[in-house]
């Protein structure tokens, strides 16, 4: 199978409440899709649609191709994680998955592989009950790979774990995505996304805002701005502003200058000998680059929820 | 073939699920433990004791049983004479009548629908002997009955009646007139294997006046005995009769005091008046009787019942209270496959934990009732696996009922108290005496209770008088009727709940 997702103009209404309008995009193989937006803009109820869970009043959603329902083994096609703490309390971390297990077809050797490969081996046997959410997450994930799915479909895989299963989670998502997968993961903090992603579609509303590679979004967030520390600010403004830059006055002895490159900057204070004591291009994180994205979605919900 | 592999995995991974919760697995066995021990508590609680007079065994204690192998009242007031080979007796019924017969009041008139009067050929005096008598009865009119259990309407209802027995081989055949000119026949009957020689002659009997009052938690019963006055005439005897006189018995005689003025038969003028008490008939079981049922032996099937219904309920509400019902849709996307799969193994995995209870409290019980000199109601093989097995399907249909109810309402209170009101209640209602007949028999037609119907396993009688309301173990529906109904909502409660599951976003 494709190891693909592709979803195409998803809309579906509750009551008076447009929980999807447009959804649209798609997800490709070998790389760690980032599915990004505030609490409430679709993200979850997309990916019960994808799994066939929910139904929509208009569009489609297939996974290599194919509707998910119509799977004849879907966890060996695709596999997800929607709630970690979806589990029978009293059943064991191995019950749970090898119910799963023999509802593909597959045995307990591949349950006790997929523990050993997300680090469960110890607490396997013990009941689900008494699972940390970290150990949840990680059980959601063994679930994720029963079937050795080519595409995986994971709702906040790393929401409740500690940093240092954080740091795992990332390397996880990387080496599955470099096993060929299409990685599809949720979050509502982009900044958990930093260094895992590849590619980041940000929604708000139901819609898609911006379905960009990472190092673009970067690149254009980062825009062409120099913070610029001074004494001589008044000077320091006239000067740039001659040359056509915009400078905005950020604190007592900083400015910030769009427009103009840190080199020119640099080259046109020393003409006219306007004193500095610093000079630094703005690199912009992921999470800036997400907010200065969303900030419209987010100023239109805001006026939405006034209302 | 992927539709019954896949449905084979579906099954497995439903299978996986419930045995591998504790909670269910001792839910199950806590099922069967009831259904045993409630069998046998009730065995254990209850004594018997009874003591006949001179030190001899109780009577009635251990009734005699019929030519069909059934327990049998047989006591009758009987005037007789041998009778060889194949002939007739022929006689008119003038007069009869029943009166009342408690030892301490005056006697009053008491007719009973079933007091009797009639001829009779019996292989012997002896109790639970085969015989046919073509009889008039107080209010059903003129009746041949043979061997207990056959009863065949006449058309004649009231004195004067001609009766006449005629015996070819191992046929009696009945004929009635109402002139001694013209005769009709009533019907032909077999007793297999009749001796040559056998007792006939003229007969009456008049069962217990029985009145039941009931009421909301109450019911009280009154009961006397009756005696009947039965006046023949135009006696006629074909074929070999070579005693020549009659001779009196009092047929089942219960030990009562001996040679009773008020009890035999006296010759008049041109024919004989016989005067007697009892039946000839079928023993009816219940509440006060002695005897115990296959079906008492599973008293507990109701209380395990309970526990299925918390745990069938619970086999899926436990998926939507945790959100795992997604999970389980995202391995399975083809609902009605989970739904199917689920509703199978809940039902295997009851029916067998039921039938083994069942299997292990019937002798269990048994084996206690008799130690302790209970009668046990004889039925056939067929019917006690019956029993058995129908309260095994009956259980193993309810977990279905209650998990296809869980589905559509997603919370296992409200689950688990519906499928309760729907058959542990009404059940409860109707059998605890709590309710009057009437209303009890309406709520085992109406409510999927019907279906405990399949535990009834003695039949009713038309030509016995009694109370046969489900409190003395007796249903209103037929066996397959009432399990008919239980199966009924269930289909319909699976229908609903396969589409809810369909149309509902998980």
């Amino acid at each position: 199978m494709e190891a693909t997702i592709e979803v195409s103009g998803l809309r579906k209404r509750y009551g008076p409440t447009v929980a999807l309008d447009g959804m649209t995009f798609t997800v490709a193989p070998g790389k760690v899709t980032g599915f990004v937006g505030p609490n409430g803009a679709g993200k979850s109820t997309t990916m019960r649609v994808i799994l066939g869970l929910d139904s929509v009043d208009e569009g489609h959603a297939l996974v290599g191709g194919r509707h998910y329902r119509s799977l004849r083994h879907p966890l060996r096609q695709v596999g997800s994680l929607l709630d970690a703490s979806a589990l029978q309390p009293s059943r064991t971390g191995r019950n749970h998955l090898l119910w799963l297990a023999h509802s593909q077809g597959l045995g307990a050797r591949r349950v006790d592989e997929v523990a050993e490969r997300v680090g469960l081996t110890s607490a396997i046997r013990r009941k689900a009950g008494g699972y940390s959410l970290g150990m949840r997450q990680r059980l959601g994930i063994a679930a994720a790979l029963l079937g050795d799915p080519p595409v995986l479909v994971l709702d906040e895989p790393v929401n409740g774990m500690d940093p240092e299963g954080i740091r795992w989670m990332r390397g996880f998502l990387r080496s599955l995505a470099a096993e060929g997968r299409a990685v599809l993961v949720s979050s509502h903090l982009m900044s958990e996304l930093q260094d895992t992603a590849d590619h980041v579609v940000i929604v708000g509303r139901g819609k898609v805002i911006a379905d960009v590679g990472v190092a673009e979004l970067i690149e254009t967030a980062s825009g062409e701005r120099v913070t610029l520390r001074t004494t001589a600010r008044t000077q320091a403004m006239t000067v740039l502003a001659r040359a056509g830059a915009t400078v905005a006055v950020t604190g007592t002895d900083t400015l910030t200058v769009t427009g103009l490159s840190g080199e020119r900057v640099v080259a046109l204070l020393g003409e006219d000998a306007v004193p500095f004591s610093e000079v630094s291009a703005h690199r912009a994180s992921l999470e800036e680059a997400y907010m200065d994205l969303t900030r419209d979605a987010v100023e239109f919900n805001a006026a939405g929820d006034a209302r | 073939m992927s539709g019954r592999d896949g449905f084979g995995q579906a099954l497995h991974a439903e299978w996986t699920k419930l045995r591998t919760v504790r909670g269910w697995v001792f839910g199950l066995v806590a099922a069967a433990l009831v259904i045993v021990l409630m069998g046998l508590f009730a065995a254990a609680a209850s004594n018997f004791s009874c003591s006949g007079p001179d030190g001899k065994p109780c009577a009635g204690s251990t009734p005699p049983l019929g030519p069909g192998g059934e327990p049998v009242v047989d006591n009758f007031s009987f005037a007789h004479q041998a009778f060889t080979g194949d002939g007739s007796i022929t006689a008119r019924v003038t007069s009869l009548t029943a009166v009342s017969a408690a030892d301490d009041q005056a006697p009053v008139e008491a007719t009973q629908p079933w007091t009797k009067g009639g001829v009779i050929i019996k292989e012997s005096t002896t109790p639970g002997s085969p015989y046919a008598a073509l009889t008039l009865t107080g209010g059903h009119g003129v009746r041949l009955q043979h061997n207990f259990t056959g009863d065949i309407a006449g058309t004649l209802r009231a004195t004067p009646s001609w009766l006449r027995l005629t015996r070819s081989g191992d046929t009696i055949t009945g004929h009635e007139s109402a002139d001694g000119a013209t005769w009709h026949l009533v019907g032909t009957v077999t007793l297999p294997g009749l001796p040559s020689t056998v007792r006939a002659g003229l007969f009456a009997a008049s069962p217990h006046h029985e009145v039941v009052t009931e009421s909301f938690a109450s019911t009280s019963g009154m009961s006397y005995p009756t005696r009947a006055t039965a006046e023949f005439d135009r006696i006629d005897l074909e074929g070999t009769w070579p005693d020549r006189e009659w001779t009196g018995d009092d047929v089942g005689d219960l030990g009562g005091p001996v040679d009773r003025p008020e009890v035999g038969f006296e010759e008049t003028g041109d024919g004989v008046t016989v005067r007697g008490s009892g039946n000839i008939a079928p023993v009816v079981a219940g509440r006060g009787g002695l005897g115990r049922t296959v079906e008492g032996r599973l008293v507990g099937a109701f209380a395990g019942l309970i526990a299925v219904i918390v745990v069938a309920a619970t086999f899926m509400t436990s998926e939507y209270r945790r959100g795992l019902i997604r999970t389980s849709l995202a391995a399975s996307p083809r609902r009605g496959r989970v739904l199917a799969a689920k509703s199978v193994v809940i039902a295997a995995v009851t029916f067998v934990t039921a039938l083994a209870a069942a299997l292990i409290t019937t002798p269990l019980v048994r084996a206690v009732e008799v130690g302790k000199g209970f009668f046990e109601y004889p039925v056939p093989t067929a019917t006690e696996v019956r029993v058995i097995v129908g309260t095994a399907a009956l259980l193993a249909v309810a977990a279905v009922l209650s998990l296809a109810v869980g589905t559509v309402l997603r919370r296992s209170a409200g689950a688990v108290t519906v499928v309760i009101v729907a058959i542990v209640l009404p059940y409860i209602l109707a059998i605890a005496s709590v309710l009057p007949t009437g209303p009890s028999d309406w709520l085992l037609r109406v409510t999927p209770a019907a279906a405990f119907a399949v535990q009834q396993s003695l039949p009713e009688y038309a030509q016995v008088t009694a109370d046969y309301s489900p409190a003395d173990g007796y249903f209103p529906l037929s066996p397959l009727g009432g399990f008919a109904v239980l199966c009924g909502y269930t289909a319909v409660a699976l229908g609903v709940a396969f589409s809810v599951l369909r149309r509902r976003d998980a």
